[in-house]
């Protein structure tokens, strides 16, 4: 796995854009226009190759069949006034893309052709679209304002929530393997005749955590030298051309409107980039990482005693089930309601949610982004550190009977009693 | 103080029963002790008491005249009756890390290793994988490493179960030479047969309580009934016509000539009194006191009440 996590993760970050380029050949459109008023008006563009047929529809139609395009636009005398006669034929399955695009190039004209009709110019109508977008800005506690980007805030939650959610799984699933696998092959009554059963049961998640972060270093350090790697060995496969990201480019547009319209686009990245730079570096890194890692790890400690303790109590596999499916819960639960505390992070179901050690990793992860008040902070610190505290002193009860159990199958009558039991 | 170990008065209550019942008892120093009783008597979770895997309820275990504390462990080697190896890790490396665990320092663990495998035609496996040694082998390896720190004492829960008669041999050989070399050793098994072979002291645990404790040969002793196997050649008349109040002819039978007679004597009658009387009826070739098996004891005791 440590070889092949990365070759997986750098296979599914960079396999999707080669396909994408692979699938991506020409298309290539013949336009049958009865009205003539097209003629010349659409550019190529999105791998779409238009060509002007001067014949009629069913001349087109027989070209078609015999493959020498792959679609055939036909626009009606009557298209102008109603555009719903409009017809693409085609042989195969229409290429969306390609019907998207002419769909945008065909509203693009009829939209001018329309506006000239009523003597007004494209101009004109550029100068009326509007672009809403409102900044957030949030008023800090020193005084200070700053912009707020939720999108930002919303990503980062999310990969960190998942994460953290991630390898609780992972590891403590190792943990519960590692001791079923020292019970069922007998080897834990040697090796607790020499060490006591709380420092086994704590050796071994400890160990776990140490072999699960060296393990994840690698993974991240392994994919991002195998995908830069792809990516410099096949430098035009990542290349994105301008003109893949301007998306209508009229043929009526004089050279400068053109120019004009490329330099906004491309302010307008400029500016999407800065705003996501800008709300990248409004984020309090210190607090982020710094809590990354202690909900990291506190979680993984709660949740692997719990594992550990279901390891012992059983004798095979098969029978973890009836114990998994409690502790899983409030983690499944948390991704769930993680979309909630998304949308309200500062909301009572955020409060409570980070609060319980159960969900509170998952939970304070997503909220931390958006900016948490320290004593939420300290508040679920405290409570996931109580809640590692009671759930391995309950583990260890479990953990130094079940152990030596063999044959009976357990329920959870059984752990009840070895919890009492002194 | 001649006990290295001295079992005060333990009591073990697992929840819904109780699986030891006050029980005491002596392990005298340089001495081959075995635990016996039925399955479930109650014998495991005396020996997980002695090796701190769980602590009494009530009563105390001394070790050497000290009551048993942590650091014990290094002094004791435990093989026990469900017992097992990680079996993806090599057979030497996790030889090594187990002696580790029992204080032994590496480069010494690793010489004593490697003097053992040899000893017990372990060398070839050092690298493999436990996973691909036979069941034998892997209890070789557990035995090495049960031994292997010299302990004091050594207890061995069914030490003879998945070997062959070959091993079991050269096993006994190993425990009688440890006995010698000063260890002790406490020793849980069914097998009456390596009991008389093996034992110096036994103790009976039965429904979690002791029921018999003492030397092997006294309690043999003890148990005989002043039954005597008598063989005679030219017999003059049928050992029966000496049966009286005093002689009970329990058997009489006649192979390759000789009569044989298995006859109990009353308390108050001394053997000579039976010899005399033999004589009369002829050749005394050979006279033995019936000893009863330790199997037969077991047996008895543990189906008392």
């Amino acid at each position: 796995m440590t070889i092949l996590g990365p070759i997986l993760f750098a296979a599914l970050i960079t396999l999707p854009v080669i396909i994408t380029k692979w699938s991506d050949s020409d298309y290539s459109v013949a336009i049958v226009d009865d009205t003539k008023l097209f003629y010349d008006r659409f550019d190529d563009g999105n791998n779409v190759i238009f060509t002007h047929l001067h014949t009629d529809i069913d001349d087109a139609l027989e070209l078609l069949r015999r493959e020498k395009f792959d679609a055939v636009l036909h626009i009606p005398e009557v298209a102008f006034e109603s555009p719903s006669t409009l017809r693409l034929f085609t042989k195969k399955a229409v290429n969306i893309n390609a019907k998207i695009h002419i769909e945008n190039v065909l509203k693009h004209e009829f939209e001018s052709l329309k506006l000239g009709a009523r003597g007004l110019d494209k101009d004109v109508l550029r100068a009326v679209e509007t672009n809403i977008n409102i900044q957030a800005v949030r008023i800090m506690r020193d005084g200070m304002e700053q912009t707020d980007y939720p999108e930002v805030s919303m990503a980062l939650g999310i990969i960190s929530g998942l994460l953290i959610y991630m390898f609780i799984f992972l590891f403590g699933s190792q943990v519960l393997r590692g001791v079923l696998e020292e019970k069922t092959s007998r080897i834990v009554e040697v090796i607790i005749s020499s060490v006591k059963p709380f420092q086994l049961m704590m050796g071994k998640i400890a160990g776990i955590a140490f072999v699960g972060l060296t393990q994840f270093l690698i993974w991240v350090f392994l994919t991002l030298l195998l995908v830069l790697t792809i990516q410099t060995a096949m430098p035009d496969m990542f290349q994105f051309t301008p003109d893949e990201q301007v998306h209508v480019t009229s043929a009526q547009m004089l050279n400068t409107e053109k120019l004009q319209e490329q330099m906004d686009t491309v302010q307008h990245h400029n500016t999407a980039a800065g705003q996501v730079l800008e709300s990248l570096s409004a984020i309090n890194w210190y607090v982020m990482i710094f809590s990354f890692i202690f909900f990291f790890l506190g979680g993984y400690f709660l949740y692997a005693a719990l594992f550990a303790a279901i390891g012992s109590a059983v004798d095979n596999e098969a029978d973890t089930q009836q114990f998994m499916l409690p502790v899983t819960i409030p983690l499944i639960f948390a991704i769930i309601f993680g979309q909630m505390v998304m949308l309200n992070p500062s909301g009572p179901v955020a409060f409570w949610l980070s609060i319980f050690p159960l969900t509170s990793p998952v939970i304070m992860m997503i909220r931390i982004p958006f900016g948490v008040p320290y004593f939420d902070l300290y508040l679920s610190a405290f409570m996931l550190i109580a809640g590692f505290l009671a759930t391995t002193w309950l583990a260890a009860k479990i953990y130094r009977t079940g152990i030596l159990m063999y044959g009976k199958k357990t329920g959870y009558k059984d752990l009840w009693k070895w919890i009492k039991h002194r | 103080m001649n006990n290295l170990i001295q079992i005060n008065s333990v009591t073990k209550d697992f929840t819904g029963h109780r699986a030891l019942d006050n029980v005491s008892m002596s392990v005298p120093k340089q001495s081959i002790f075995g635990l016996l009783g039925p399955n479930g008597a109650g014998k495991t979770t005396l020996i997980r008491i002695i090796n701190q895997i769980i602590g009494p309820d009530q009563g105390e275990v001394l070790f050497d005249g000290e009551r048993i504390r942590p650091y014990h462990v290094e002094k004791i080697g435990y093989l026990p009756e469900e017992r097992g190896l990680y079996k993806k890790m090599k057979v030497g490396e996790q030889a090594l890390y187990l002696a580790q665990l029992k204080g032994l320092e590496y480069h010494t663990a690793k010489k004593l290793l490697k003097e053992w495998f040899e000893k017990f035609d372990l060398t070839p496996w050092w690298n493999k994988k436990v996973e691909a040694l036979s069941k034998g082998m892997q209890q070789k390896v557990q035995f090495i490493i049960t031994i292997l720190h010299k302990p004091q004492l050594l207890i061995f829960d069914e030490p003879f179960s998945g070997f062959d008669p070959i091993n079991v041999n050269i096993l006994k050989d190993e425990i009688i030479k440890l006995k010698d070399h000063g260890a002790t050793i406490i020793f849980s098994t069914h097998d009456m047969g390596s009991v008389e072979e093996l034992c110096d002291e036994i103790a009976l645990i039965n429904k979690a309580k002791k029921v018999l404790e003492g030397n092997v040969y006294k309690i043999k002793k003890e148990y005989a009934k002043q039954v005597f196997k008598i063989e005679l050649a030219e017999t003059s008349s049928p050992v029966n016509s000496i049966g009286n109040q005093n002689f009970e002819i329990l058997k009489e039978s006649k192979k390759n000539g000789l009569t044989q007679a298995v006859i109990k004597i009353n308390n108050e009658v001394s053997t000579n009194e039976l010899l005399n009387e033999i004589t009369k009826i002829g050749n005394i070739v050979s006279f033995n006191e019936v000893i009863p098996s330790m199997n037969e004891i077991f047996i008895k005791k543990v189906s008392e009440k």
